[in-house]
């Protein structure tokens, strides 16, 4: 999976009888010819910024007749890291959700509009829903690695789920743990349960474990709200380093937090974008009313 | 903060008095209930102890049972009958109850896994000498009895019980873990196999294991399919194979009293096991909660 198109791999092949809905789809669709046979040998830390950009445009969520999120327009720059706040239930998840097409898991939940990776629509028809989820990587609330599974597995759970050969998972493994911080203290126990880690290493167990299935996106959903805060302060040096790799859209309820880890900051309200811009701007001198009563406190 | 008369309301009279009074009464009416529950098991059990200890030997356990008003006989042959019969309806049953139960907690439609959770719940709730009556007329009239037929008797009863325990073990494994997957992209049925099973394994286990608890001591639908059978230790369950329940019947039927204490002895043999299975079923059912967080 080194050497290909990141976004070929998203497209369900020709022979797959899915009907097509829409007799209005283009003849093609646009395939960005993006070539990452350099990175793959060497898998450097920095990465072409043309990878692995999120656009949404138009996007709609809805749980049964609940709009959870409103003809949202965003985009989620490559390399960056981008913060999504607001207060409870005004979408964040939600939307977030959308990206990696697992807000339709939900019975009853739907999604309408584009999410575009790298000019790519993920809710195009022919899209592969499964492939989604291994270009977009999602890391969740509470720490989750498989309690049946060692410390090694819970790492390679994703390759060895999606098939992968025997040969690599030792060395992407590894590489996934190193690359979550996370090798120097759980390398002499690799096959102890992963359940047995404290929590704050269970969890960057969960993000070596998206990690290893080389995903241009990385959703972080909350990744803090059940941990301490040394652990969290690890958590978001872990996201410092991470963002040359991959690109980070994080959901938070803490405020501090967005200011030191994001990049860019949007801050959402009953399912609407309010307002997106660089970090500083939106706590120090954001334009809409709305956000700076957010921010300084005054709800929420 | 607060005036004398408040602190009024603190002392032990009034209202607060009789709440007071039928707590304890609840508590109670409550514990000689468990108790009663108890004492009903450790009868059973004492008096199949005490009548039936005195039959049993060695010699009981290693000889097949003798003709017709014989007793000089043992139960070998219903022992190993009754492995036979369960054997076999477990692998009916169990296979069909996990795939019923994955079916409908990881793939159907909301709707689909209801209709059939209470399908099973009926087939749970059918008189099992009515199952026997549908075996026998499906299987034995116009042709003879056999272990099949009992064992496809069985079956059915087992099929609910496996696949109502399995659902339940099912929904309690996390959904997080389930939501991981997923986000993994990781195909459904891969998960399913690959994470929900091993997860739920100690749980599944466990509903097996009470199912063949459960239908070891059946014997009416055994009456109907599987009582009619040749001398000694019998193993091709395509012709009628002894069981201990059946032996149990037709001793107690005999007007023999050492034929009485054969049938205590047997009992006895048929509680131990039950007991058996079910404390290893809980073993596994602990183990199983642990892991699933519960």
């Amino acid at each position: 999976m080194d050497s290909r198109d990141p976004t070929e791999s998203l497209v369900m092949t020709e022979q797959n009888p899915e009907p097509q809905a829409s007799p209005e789809a283009s003849p093609g669709l646009p395939r960005p010819t993006i070539s990452v046979a350099g990175e793959a040998a060497a898998r450097p830390a920095k990465r072409s910024r043309e990878i692995g950009n999120v656009e949404l445009k138009g996007l709609n969520a809805y749980y049964g007749g609940n709009h959870a999120v409103r003809n949202v327009s965003l985009g989620f720059p490559s390399a960056e890291v981008t913060a999504i706040i607001g207060p409870s239930g005004c979408g964040k998840s939600t939307m977030v959700r959308c990206i990696n097409r697992m807000h339709e898991e939900i019975a009853g939940a739907r999604a309408e509009g584009q999410v575009m990776l790298d000019g790519l629509d993920l809710y195009d028809s022919r899209i592969d829903i499964v492939a989604v989820r291994r270009s977009v990587g999602m890391v969740f609330q509470k720490p989750n690695p498989f309690p049946t599974m060692s410390v090694i597995d819970n790492v390679t759970a994703g390759l060895r789920l999606t098939g992968a050969s025997r040969g690599e998972l030792e060395d992407r493994g590894r590489e996934a743990l190193v690359g979550a911080g996370l090798w120097d203290e759980v390398k002499d126990r690799l096959k102890a349960p992963g359940v047995g880690l404290s929590g704050g290493q269970q969890q960057r167990l969960c993000i070596a474990r998206a990690l290893a299935v080389d995903p241009e996106v990385l959703l972080m959903d909350e990744p803090c709200s059940a941990l301490d805060p040394v652990a969290t302060l690890r958590i978001e040096e872990l996201i410092a380093e991470l963002k040359e790799r991959v690109t980070i859209v994080i959901v938070t309820h803490n405020m501090q937090q967005a200011a030191r880890v994001a990049d860019t900051t949007v801050f959402m309200l009953n399912g609407e974008l309010v307002e997106v811009g660089p970090t500083d701007e939106i706590f120090t001198n954001p334009n809409d009313d709305r956000t700076e009563q957010y921010v300084t406190g005054k709800f929420g | 903060m607060s005036g004398p008369q408040d602190h009024a309301l603190l002392l032990d009279r009034g209202n607060l008095k009789r709440r007071n009074r039928l707590n304890k009464l609840v508590g109670v009416v409550s514990t000689i209930a468990a108790l009663l529950a108890v004492a009903v098991l450790l009868i059973v059990v004492g008096s199949v102890l005490s009548k039936g200890i005195g039959a049993l030997s060695f010699h009981f356990l290693t000889t097949p049972t003798g003709l017709f008003g014989d007793t000089s006989g043992g139960i070998s042959n219903a022992i190993v009958g009754t492995v036979i019969l369960v054997a076999v309806a477990a692998l009916m049953a169990i296979p069909v109850g996990l795939l019923v139960a994955i079916y409908t907690t990881e793939f159907a439609p909301n709707r689909i896994g209801h209709a059939i959770r209470f399908v099973l719940d009926l087939l749970n709730g059918v008189p099992t000498i009515i199952t026997g009556i549908f075996v026998y007329g499906l299987m034995v009239a116009g042709n003879k009895q056999s272990g099949y037929a009992g064992s496809v008797a069985l079956a059915i009863i087992m099929l609910p019980i496996v696949a109502r325990t399995a659902q339940e073990v099912l929904t309690l494994v996390p959904a997080t873990l389930k939501e991981a997957a997923h986000a993994l992209g990781v195909a459904r049925w891969r998960m399913t196999l690959r994470i929900t099973l091993p997860t739920a394994a100690g749980g599944l286990l466990t509903g097996a294991l009470l199912s063949v608890a459960r239908v070891a001591g059946e014997t009416a639908p055994l009456i109907l399919t599987c009582a009619i059978f040749r001398q000694g230790v019998l193993t091709d369950p395509s012709e009628a194979l002894a069981s201990i329940p059946v032996f149990i019947f037709q001793s107690s039927e005999s007007p023999s009293p050492e034929a009485h204490t054969q049938a205590w002895a047997a009992a006895l043999i048929l509680i131990a096991f039950v007991l058996v299975l079910n404390i290893v079923a809980r073993a596994f059912y602990a183990r199983s909660r642990k892991r699933m967080g519960a």
